[in-house]
């Protein structure tokens, strides 16, 4: 049976949300291992069905009309959803992570009613509609559902004063943030009359760029680069990162900050990118991205809190990947997008390692856990294997990724500074923890914030639960699958740069790409890059998709 | 941050946006102008599909993926607020044995206004396709209708009349029952929520297809969501209290 | 003065991010959100009116207003109520965890 490929997008958005209706109406009645199969269940099918659609993009964008509303006469009022292999590849990684932290989970939440599944499953379908949707409004409305569901899942330990703090400096930061987009949105709407991405591209193409449209790029950008904690919007990731509970940190960490990034691409690209000069947004998303690198890794190296550690490092890889996206060119994209994998999948299983530290040792705190580690068999050795991930540690996705982005950036001095140094502080505190490393460490610093008051999560088993082991080896296996399976990438990265030669394609691609640098020094090199299609210029191709249909002209009533 | 620094940034930060809105605003179109090309587009696309209140058709037909989306938004918020107010692990839902007392004038206003609000919300949830108004504005009046109880009664009689986890079934079984009519859509048509029932002639209550079953099935969601999220905050003003 | 309405909504965001950093209580700054949202509304309305039009209903005499700003404002207000009551519910706690509700004197979350 084959199926329709328009019909995965959609579906993308409606099995989740299908699957949280059947759970909050069962949740009163329903015995909780009936709870956790049907979330599980709904996860897999997700994960199934957009699997499908990143199979089917590998041959152009899938292109859905919601609705039925099929522009007739070169005209529409409906929302179109697009999915290319970058916006397919995201809502993939956010079921198969959602997957991943529902198998955590299972039996770890002893209350609540089966809510943080339900909201669980709305919060990925708030992220597969963020990755497909081609509407700017319809962005708008996907971004409140990703952030209203972040905000109850971050403050859900409703005992710490931390946890509830951090959910609503995360609210109020990101709820303004989305206001600013949505006045972006708003004057957009008011010089070309569209909502659709590719039709207010090719509204605006004709005129120049004037304050208006730079206003509403900033504006535009502003909401999505809060959401992906870049400087100066940095500051509320840490808290709220480090305060939810653990399975809900790994789809922060690992896919709702790094959406943010690719919202950032895809509307400077689709909407801006025919009157925005190419050479100047690079130049700003570069500087952005070398702040966001260079603070996140300083601060992460001065936390003992680990979860706090491993948030800031996360900063610390959104601005390098920034960096990588800002290039706008196929490389540089497919290599930030491949090291987005990687990260999600290595910076997952560490959280949920130190979730498991928090679950056996009561504690996060790198001070108190010295030598306390001695007798954990698991994360004795895959954490220090993670930290090295972290860092870029060859066979992982990380490593593929890093090198590739440093090779069509030209800051491998960054890329490699940035990348070490936040897998240092995990390497660090790894060996502290597990083979008692150096002296124990005075704590003199009293301005930051420990981690020993933390509430211990799940029932504190003495044997750790197969899931929870399960979750950890499957997140780590697949970081290292994006690095070593050139189909994995392939699909993920490499497909991109042959649909970029298809005309009108998706990113548009900028006008002027810079040249690249000498690659011959990453491990990966250039013959790797270029026999996966990786290293191709994207070509100059028709400025407007073929399917951004445009109005006719201005009639009146 | 410090508090100076906040400032700065602030100030920094509210002069750059502040100068480029200026800058953009000037180059508006003027305010109040003629020329509205996507309204041009979907006021016929409404009136082809039989709904005179043309927001409507743009909410829950041309543009129903917004709405679904706006409904998961209040679907989720409402779960969220119930988690985040539960009752902690120290506490407990005890009642009050006296309550206050109640005007009599208020009592008997309340209970004449109870079903006057009832009628009027299912009014504006089942002609949201022909007259202004629709799912969410009726909903929200039901809503309040029943919290007229608490008003003219009594917070016991409240909980009584209002069983919480009835409410919340009925929210998640609304939220469903609007996927499902974009499911039957997409079965019946290959397009996920495609107007697939007969549109019917323009200006009856049985028209406008789609667009009337979701309005009906937005309506009990949000119906049952407010009810859920005002006994939340209800339940943590007059309930729940910390057991030692 | 055509450009009145558009320089409201921009002065209400604006200030809305005023209160929030000014704020001295954060019922106070759930507050200052909204009025900040609530520029949205004023720029979305402003956009979608038309002098001498009527509401989008059909049956109205002449030019209707543009009925799709009015639709995506709709959503705003359902985001923007859902949004303060996801807030307050976090206010609830946070006084409850710290007994207070002034920015200044949570300082549980440092470095």
């Amino acid at each position: 049976m084959t199926v329709d490929p328009s019909c995965l997008p959609p579906l993308g958005i409606a099995i989740p949300l299908a699957g949280a209706c059947v759970l909050l109406a069962l949740a009163k009645f329903a015995p909780r291992v009936v709870v956790d199969t049907v979330a599980m269940t709904t996860a897999v099918v997700s994960v199934a069905a957009m699997a499908l659609l990143v199979a089917a993009t590998s041959s152009g964008r899938v292109v859905t009309w919601v609705g039925g509303w099929t522009p007739k006469d070169g005209s529409g009022v409906g929302i179109v959803l697009a999915a290319d292999e970058i916006g397919a590849g995201f809502a993939l990684l956010a079921c198969a992570l959602t997957a991943c932290a529902l198998i955590y989970t299972w039996r770890y939440f002893d209350d609540a009613e089966a809510h943080v599944h339900v909201l669980i499953l709305l919060f990925l379908a708030g992220m597969v509609g963020f990755s497909l949707t081609a509407d700017l409004f319809d962005l708008f409305v996907f971004l409140e559902l990703m952030s209203a569901t972040a905000y109850a899942l971050t403050g859900h330990k409703i005992e710490e004063p931390r946890s509830v703090q951090g959910g609503f400096t995360f609210g109020v930061v990101t709820s303004l943030g989305a206001y600013f987009s949505l006045t972006g949105i708003g004057i957009l709407y008011a010089r070309t009359g569209r909502l659709g991405m590719p039709q207010i591209g090719a509204a605006l193409d004709g005129h120049g760029l004037d304050p208006l449209v730079l206003a509403a790029l900033v504006l535009v950008l502003t909401g999505l680069l809060v959401k992906a904690a870049i400087v100066p919007f940095h500051f509320w990731l840490a808290d709220a990162h480090a305060v939810a509970p653990t399975p809900v940190c790994v789809l922060f960490s690992g896919v709702m900050a790094p959406l943010g990034l690719y919202g950032v691409l895809r509307v400077s690209t689709t909407v801006f990118g025919g009157v925005l000069p190419a050479a100047s947004l690079h130049g700003t998303l570069v500087v952005l991205g070398i702040a966001t690198a260079a603070l996140g890794a300083t601060l992460c190296l001065m936390q003992r809190h680990l979860k706090r550690m491993l948030a800031y490092s996360t900063i610390a890889h959104l601005g390098l990947f920034l960096i990588g996206l800002a290039t706008l060119t196929a490389s540089g994209v497919a290599g930030a997008v491949l090291y987005v994998f990687g990260h999600a999948g290595v910076k997952g299983a560490l959280f949920l390692m130190v979730g498991v530290l928090l679950a056996r040792k009561g504690s996060v705190d790198e001070f108190d856990l010295h030598c306390q580690g001695r007798d954990a068999r698991l994360t004795k050795w895959l954490l220090p294997l993670g930290a090295l991930a972290l860092a870029g540690l060859p066979p992982f996705g990380t490593g593929l990724g890093k090198a590739i982005s440093e090779e069509s950036s030209g800051l491998t001095a960054l890329f490699v500074l940035v990348s070490a140094a936040t897998g240092g502080a995990v390497l660090r505190a790894s060996l502290r923890i597990h083979f008692g490393l150096g002296p124990p460490p005075q704590d003199t610093d009293s301005d930051t914030t420990t981690g020993d008051d933390e509430k211990q999560e799940g029932r504190f088993p003495q044997r750790l639960p197969a899931t929870m082991v399960v979750a950890i080896t499957v997140l780590l296996t697949g970081g290292l699958l994006v690095g070593v399976v050139p189909a994995v990438a392939d699909a993920l990265g490499a497909g991109r740069s042959a649909s970029w030669t298809e005309p009108g394609c998706w990113p548009r691609p900028c006008t002027a790409p810079r040249p690249r640098r000498s690659a011959a020094s990453t491990w990966s090199g250039r013959g790797r890059a270029s026999r996966w299609g990786l290293a191709q210029r994207p070509p100059e191709g028709r400025r407007v998709a073929n399917w951004a249909i445009t109005y006719p002209s201005h009639r009146g009533p | 941050m410090t508090r100076s620094a906040r400032w700065i940034v602030f100030w920094l930060g509210a002069g750059g946006v502040g100068t480029l809105i200026v800058l953009a605003l000037l180059r508006m179109p003027s305010f109040g102008g003629l020329v509205h090309p996507y309204r041009d587009l979907a006021v016929p696309a409404a009136v082809g599909r039989s709904s005179p209140n043309i927001v409507s058709s743009i909410n829950f037909d041309q543009r129903a993926l917004d709405t679904l989306g706006e409904e998961t938004i209040l679907l989720g918020s409402v779960v969220g607020a119930a988690t985040l107010l539960r009752p902690s692990k120290d506490e407990q839902e005890l009642l009050d044995r006296d309550e206050g007392r109640v005007l009599e004038a208020t009592k008997l206003l309340g209970y004449l206004l109870l079903p006057v609000t009832l009628i009027v919300g299912a009014d504006v949830v089942f002609h949201g396709h022909l007259t202004p108004g629709g799912g969410f504005q009726g909903g929200v009046v039901l809503a309040t209708a029943v919290h007229l109880l608490y008003v003219a009664g009594s917070y016991r009689l409240l909980r009584r009349l209002r069983p919480k986890s009835w409410y919340q079934v009925a929210e998640a079984v609304a939220a469903g029952a609007f996927v499902v009519l974009g499911l039957v859509g997409l079965l019946l048509t290959g397009a996920f929520l495609a107007n697939v029932f007969p549109h019917g002639v323009l200006g009856d209550l049985f028209s406008a297809g789609t667009v009337f079953f979701l309005n009906a099935a937005v309506g009990a969601e949000v119906t049952s969501g407010v009810v859920v999220l005002l006994s939340a905050f209800l339940a943590q003003a007059l309930s729940v209290r910390e057991v030692s | 003065m055509s450009l009145l309405p558009y320089l409201v909504a921009g002065w209400l965001l604006l200030i809305g991010c005023f209160g929030v950093v000014r704020s001295r209580g954060l019922v106070h700054t759930v507050v200052c959100v909204a009025v900040a949202q609530s520029g949205t509304y004023v720029l979305l309305l402003s956009i979608g009116f038309q002098y001498g039009a009527s509401a989008p209903v059909q049956g109205a005499p002449g030019p209707v207003v543009d009925p799709v700003m009015q639709a995506l404002t709709l959503t705003d207000i359902v985001v923007s109520a859902t949004v303060t009551a996801l807030l307050l519910a976090l206010v609830i706690q946070i006084a409850k965890r710290t007994g207070t509700v002034d920015p200044d004197q949570l300082d549980e979350l440092r470095g």
